[in-house]
């Protein structure tokens, strides 16, 4: 049998027939015995196990850092898949040298995978050093040793020996980069495409970003019968088209918040990606594959149905399309049939018009699980009423909930604190929370009335403040 | 510098157990635990796991050769249940297969069947019913009851505070492989490799001199690995003994969360008495401690509660009372602090009831009572060398503190629902084992004939910058280059009986027993350079960068010259130095002693935001003036300190352990248990180490650092505290730790809560 798949793992070429599903950190360590890189949790909340991928984009190999425990090996096929020993050099590259400097590594553990993402930070190229990108590249980074301080400052050693110096071609040539790093794109681009396997994928387990699926189940798929979505990725992009933003379903939620477009109708998305994950998992987890998971506190949904997105459903050649809102049933069920792929959400244009705002409280304020979100969209008319209203709210309910009822209840009413209370009471009869790991029933009906107050005194400071809903003098 | 940690960390090329080289046709091994929190074993039937393709072995409670028995304090510890199962997570059982998965897979075909026994959780249920460990100890002074009449004002509360999973982010894990004969050497990530030299000796009835313990270095233990590292160990030892082959056991995330020991969750009642002016004259307090299902290190850690439980205070009259619970969990361990934090939240949270009550700002209370020369500890000792004032003072000075508290009022005069708060922490941390006997230490000098120079120690790399710090202080001691130096692994079969890498004193301990070899060596060859040179005094020889001196002046001789002249003169080149800490006691019966060579100092200044209607918080500001002594290795000690207070600060907010009532761990993955990350802590981070602090005992005077940093980070929950009076002030605040953002928010708007309760009754009773 010819090899299935086809790829370079650092500068080494892999023609190998492993299981689709196995996990790139279990092929990395038990196969390849390439132990830089460690697992630290194999659900993706540590980063102790990142590499790069990089992929053609064009002419040139875009590097993201990703969690190698929440990635199948079958996607790698016509990727370079980079861990800490492709990126060695006989000496100390800067990252390397800014954290031995700062003293900002302690048992080690978490050093290799921090390591590789703050090279690949360097490998971009247009994007300056700066502290907060250091910091927004350190994000799925947990560390217990170090307290982080020292590594943030890793910035200043990395600006002061890389400064404009960034991108992989200029690191090559201060030989802070293996210089095989230059040959990846024609590399890559001799890798013929993969062969289309003619399973039908409905008797297949489907994957996308596999970020969730991999945490639940990640020690039976290896032998599984998997569908890697990624393998052929056609359901990708962005792109406007008539009274819709069409976006491809494996759209991760990194391309999603750096998306134009996007950033047109939702002018603060960056701001919410923000407490969505970490990088590594942004660059992972798909909008189709976060809808299709069906957790009843999906941040990505939360703000879909808020937006009123449509969603294509596709089975063969036949396709339908349903509001999302009309998606979910039940816990974890959907209107979908066997074989049924979603391919496509469509947001109507029109939402540009409206004011919209995400919340989302969780006890860690980044890569967490929120305890409720919630999105608004709004349109006030110039007289202060309320002319379109649509409200979701997380974590209340076995789904991701659509407050159908306070939907309706605001519009026609005047953007006022009493007609937000009113909003509260009818949203406390639509919400139905259970206690468990994420806060109580309690906290979580309190946490909807505060974020609902939220999101007006957000949107219309102007109008109201957090002070008038409460008695304090 | 190859072979410096840091460096190696950095390429990925530092070795943990499992990264070694696999030795031919080592096995797997994976743990079958007890899923109920308690019962007796009916039947264990482990036939489908033994039909399983790969499978080599299942051991259970009676393969063991020897005894059944890892407790380290108390015998009370099976390796492997063999009656009665005590907590969730217990290990009952060890799949030996050829790869992990297949191990895995065959231990979840195993199947126990138990006779349930009620489950207690709640270590006052516990104590109630006469389930306690060891004895409760007392520590008194004074006379508590006549204080009670001569304060103004007496109060009383409760605390309740969380436990703490160590999330060292390597997990347990230990491979064993076959010597000859019937020895055995084992590759642990443990704190303390005699304890596992020792138990495996024990288990498979061996003599201790047949186990041979490896440790290159841990993914971080935290205390975790003190103790909770010798079962793992133990296991593959066992599995070893009985197939012949290597074995290795890694636990996954989610393995080690459920079956390893955490922090001790406690609950406390006090009862404080003060001046009108604030002064404490009296103070009880009642510690109920959550051990666990077995004794493991609770009543050690129970001691260091007592000896901490009035921080860094001078109070005349004090009665401590602390009792170790048994209860259904697993059995709780040494996590940095070792109770010490425990004991200091209740106290602090004493005095911020008597600030409210008093209506003064908590700093000043605690300034007024501070600890000084010569005041005595509630044990006995005396505070010697005190520099609680000092770093206080130091702190308010350098930090500005009465401008920053303006700030601070400004901000929340000028805001409604974003509250800022600012706390002052002082600490006081004694440092030595407080079991005296353990305060020894052992280090192996050999100096070869090129110049290079090879270390073992007792102590164990895991983060702690160990090794940076004996490499430091042998390079200096010996006047050479710090690349001379090699740190080797720690191993049984150099360095003996040797005590866990714990209560911040290895490299005190084993820094200074590294000096003691070092002397050895250079008293050797010191004369020799003397009579070589036919100069009278050997004393007056120095060595300073690599070069030999005679009384200032040099001689010609370089470091590899006399190290190769010491060769051909039969001068050994190689010693042991052995190190005990002088001056140390404690008597049990009366409770009294000096059971601490000294204390560490500091004092933290913390600022937050609150978001009082979303009940979330930022950590905007920490500010240290840390007691270091001399500083050995600046960066390795500001990596201590910074690192404490990131736990500490997490311990006190958003780290819940929480347990169901029948036992189970609901936050036993890292997607529910949620630890610091890069934004969630503070950019406003600054450290001050005292200066002019040398601490006569210590290795170049160089004081502790491993622990006391992490009781900063009790500070936070008193500034958010004050941040929610800012808010919406109240007396009966909880003092319930760790203060999530669920509990703010659940205090702050216990009125909105009840309006919206009762809106939710009315709607379902109006819907029936």
């Amino acid at each position: 049998m010819s090899a299935q798949l086809h790829f370079w793992l650092n500068n080494e070429e892999i023609r190998c027939n492993e299981p689709p599903g196995l996990l790139v950190l279990d092929y990395l360590r038990k196969k390849q015995r390439l132990v830089g890189t460690k697992e630290g949790c194999k659900e993706g909340d540590c980063g102790a196990c990142t590499v790069l991928v990089g992929e053609l984009q064009g002419d040139d190999v875009v590097y993201r850092p990703v969690t190698s425990c929440l990635m199948p090996v079958g996607e790698l096929h016509g990727k370079h898949l980079v861990t800490i020993e492709g990126l060695n050099l006989p000496y100390l590259n800067p990252v390397q040298k800014a954290i031995v400097e700062e003293g900002a590594t302690q048992c080690g553990f978490c050093t290799p995978g921090i390591v590789v993402s703050l090279t690949g930070y360097l490998m971009q190229t247009d994007q300056p050093i700066t502290a907060d990108g250091v910091k927004r590249w350190l994000s799925g980074h947990l560390c217990r040793c170090t307290g982080y301080r020292s590594l943030k400052d890793a910035y200043l050693h990395l600006k002061k020996i890389v400064g404009e110096h960034t991108g992989v071609e200029e690191l090559v040539k201060h030989g802070w980069l293996p210089a095989y790093f230059l040959e990846m794109p024609e590399r890559l681009r001799r890798i013929p495409p993969p062969v289309s396997r003619d399973g039908r994928s409905e008797e297949r387990l489907i994957i996308a970003g596999g970020t969730d699926i991999y945490v639940q189940r990640g020690e039976m798929l290896p032998e599984a019968s998997v569908h890697i979505l990624n393998r052929y990725p056609r359901m990708k992009g962005i792109r406007r088209a008539g009274r819709f933003l069409r976006i491809g379903a494996l759209t991760t939620f990194e391309e999603l918040g750096n998306h134009p477009e996007v950033q047109k109708l939702v002018p603060r998305i960056q701001e919410y990606m923000f407490l969505v994950a970490s990088l590594q998992i942004r660059n992972r987890a798909t909008i189709g594959g976060n809808i299709i998971n069906a957790s009843p506190i999906a941040d990505g949904v939360i703000l879909l149905l808020a937006l009123d997105a449509e969603v294509v459903m596709q089975k063969g050649r036949q396709q339908r399309v349903i509001p999302l809102r009309k998606l979910y049933r039940g816990y974890k069920q959907l209107d979908k049939q066997p074989g049924e792929i979603l391919t496509e959400v469509r947001l109507p244009l029109s939402v540009g018009k409206c004011q919209i705002h995400f919340e989302k409280v969780s006890k860690r304020r980044t890569l967490d699980i929120a305890s409720v979100n919630s999105a608004i969209r709004l349109r006030c008319d110039a007289a202060g009423i309320i002319r379109e209203a649509a409200l979701a709210v997380g974590g209340v309910a076995p789904i991701p909930l659509y407050l159908e009822k306070t939907s309706r209840f605001l519009v026609g009413r005047p953007c006022t604190p009493e007609t937000v209370e009113g909003a509260i009471e009818q949203a406390m009869e639509e919400i139905s929370p259970i206690s468990d790991i994420r806060g109580s029933a309690d906290y979580k009906r309190l946490l909807t009335r505060q974020l609902i107050i939220a999101h007006f005194t957000e949107l219309f400071p102007e109008k109201m403040q957090v002070r008038d809903y409460y008695a304090i003098p | 510098m190859p072979f410096h940690d840091p460096e190696l960390h950095t390429r990925g090329e530092s070795r943990y157990v499992d990264d070694l080289p696999q030795p031919e046709g080592m096995l797997h091994a994976a743990v079958f635990f007890s899923p109920v929190a308690h019962g007796r074993i009916r039947q264990l039937d482990v036939s489908a796991a033994l039909e399983m393709e790969g499978v080599v072995a299942v051991l259970t409670a009676k393969d063991i050769p020897g005894e059944n028995q890892i407790g380290p304090l108390i015998p009370d510890q099976e390796l492997l249940a063999s009656e009665e199962v005590f907590y969730i997570g217990q290990p009952v059982a060890l799949v030996v297969a050829t790869h992990a998965e297949q191990a895995r897979k065959a231990a979840r075909r195993i199947s126990l069947q138990v006779d349930h026994l009620p489950v207690i959780t709640d270590p006052r249920e516990a104590y109630e019913k006469g389930e306690i460990i060891g004895t409760p100890r007392v520590f008194q002074l004074g006379d508590v009851e006549a204080a009670w009449e001569q304060c103004d004002l007496v109060l009383e509360g409760h605390c309740e505070i969380g436990g703490q999973e160590h999330v060292y982010l390597e997990t347990q894990r230990a491979r064993a492989v076959p010597a000859e004969g019937k020895a055995i050497r084992i590759y642990s990530s443990t704190q303390s490799p005699y304890a596992v030299q020792r138990h495996a000796a024990r288990v498979l009835g061996y003599p201790n001199h047949l186990i041979e313990v490896d440790v290159l270095r841990l993914g971080g233990g935290f205390g975790g690995k003190e103790d909770q590292a010798t079962a793992w160990a133990c296991l593959v030892a066992l599995a070893t003994w009985h197939t012949g082959k290597p074995v290795e056991l890694v636990l996954s995330r989610e393995e080690d969360m459920i079956m390893t020991g955490k922090r001790h969750p406690y609950q406390s009642d006090f009862k404080i008495g003060v001046t009108r002016d604030g002064r404490i004259l009296a103070f009880e307090v009642r510690h109920y401690q959550n051990a666990g299902a077995a004794a493991d290190l609770s009543p050690a850690i129970l001691e260091r509660t007592l000896f901490h439980s009035t921080n860094s205070y001078f109070i005349p009259n004090v009665r401590l009372f602390a009792v170790s619970c048994r209860t259904h969990l697993p059995p709780f361990t040494a996590f940095r602090g070792f109770g010490g934090p425990q004991g200091m939240f209740v106290m602090e949270s004493a005095i911020a009831r008597v600030a409210e009550a008093l209506n003064m700002p908590r700093e000043e209370i605690q300034r007024k009572n501070l600890l000084k020369e010569n005041d005595l500890f509630p044990y006995g000792q005396r505070a010697t060398d005190c520099r609680a004032r000092r770093t206080w003072d130091t702190a308010m000075e350098v930090y500005r503190f009465s401008e920053w508290k303006q700030r601070v009022e400004q901000f929340n005069q000028s805001h409604f629902h974003k509250k800022k708060g600012l706390a002052v922490m002082p600490i006081c941390f004694g440092i030595s084992f407080t079991a005296t006997f353990l305060n020894q230490a052992s280090a192996l000098v050999h100096v070869y004939t090129d110049g290079s120079v090879s270390i073992s120690t007792g102590g164990v790399e895991m983060g702690q910058g160990l090794r940076a710090n004996i490499a430091t202080i042998a390079a200096r001691a010996l006047g050479i280059r710090l690349e001379r130096i090699k740190m080797e692994s720690t191993n049984t079969t150099r360095i003996a009986n040797m005590s866990p890498s714990a209560a911040s004193a290895t490299t005190v301990l084993n820094g200074n027993a590294t000096l003691l070899a070092i002397q050895q060596i250079l008293s050797r060859l010191k004369p020799l350079v003397a009579r070589e040179l036919n100069v009278p005094d050997p004393e007056s020889i120095t060595i300073q960068d690599e070069k030999i001196f005679y009384r200032g002046s040099e001689t010609g001789w370089t470091w590899e010259k006399l190290v190769q002249t010491a060769y051909f003169k039969r001068v050994s080149l190689s010693a042991h130095g052995f190190f005990a800490t002088p001056g140390i006691y404690f008597d049990k019966q009366k409770e009294k002693g000096r059971p601490f060579a000294y204390h560490v100092y500091g004092t933290a200044i913390l600022e937050v935001t609150l978001d009082a209607l979303r009940g979330t918080y930022t950590i905007d500001a920490v500010k240290i003036v840390h007691d270091l002594g001399r500083p050995l290795n600046r960066r390795v000690d500001l990596g201590q300190v910074e690192g404490g207070l990131a736990q500490g600060l997490g311990w006190m907010t958003v780290e819940e352990l929480v347990f169901d009532e029948n036992g189970r761990n609901l936050s036993g993955a890292l997607a529910t248990y949620k630890l610091p990350d890069v934004y969630f802590m503070p950019d406003d981070l600054e450290v001050t180490f005292l200066e002019n602090a040398d601490e006569p005992t210590g290795p170049f005077g160089n004081k502790a650092v491993g622990e006391p940093p992490f009781m900063y980070g009790i500070g936070v929950f008193f500034a958010i505290r004050q941040a929610m009076q800012a808010f919406r002030p109240r007396e009966d605040y909880a003092f319930r730790a760790p203060l999530t953002p669920e509990r703010v928010l659940m205090e702050l708007h216990r009125e909105e809560i009840a309006r919206l309760r009762s809106r939710v009754l009315a709607t379902s009773s109006a819907g029936k």
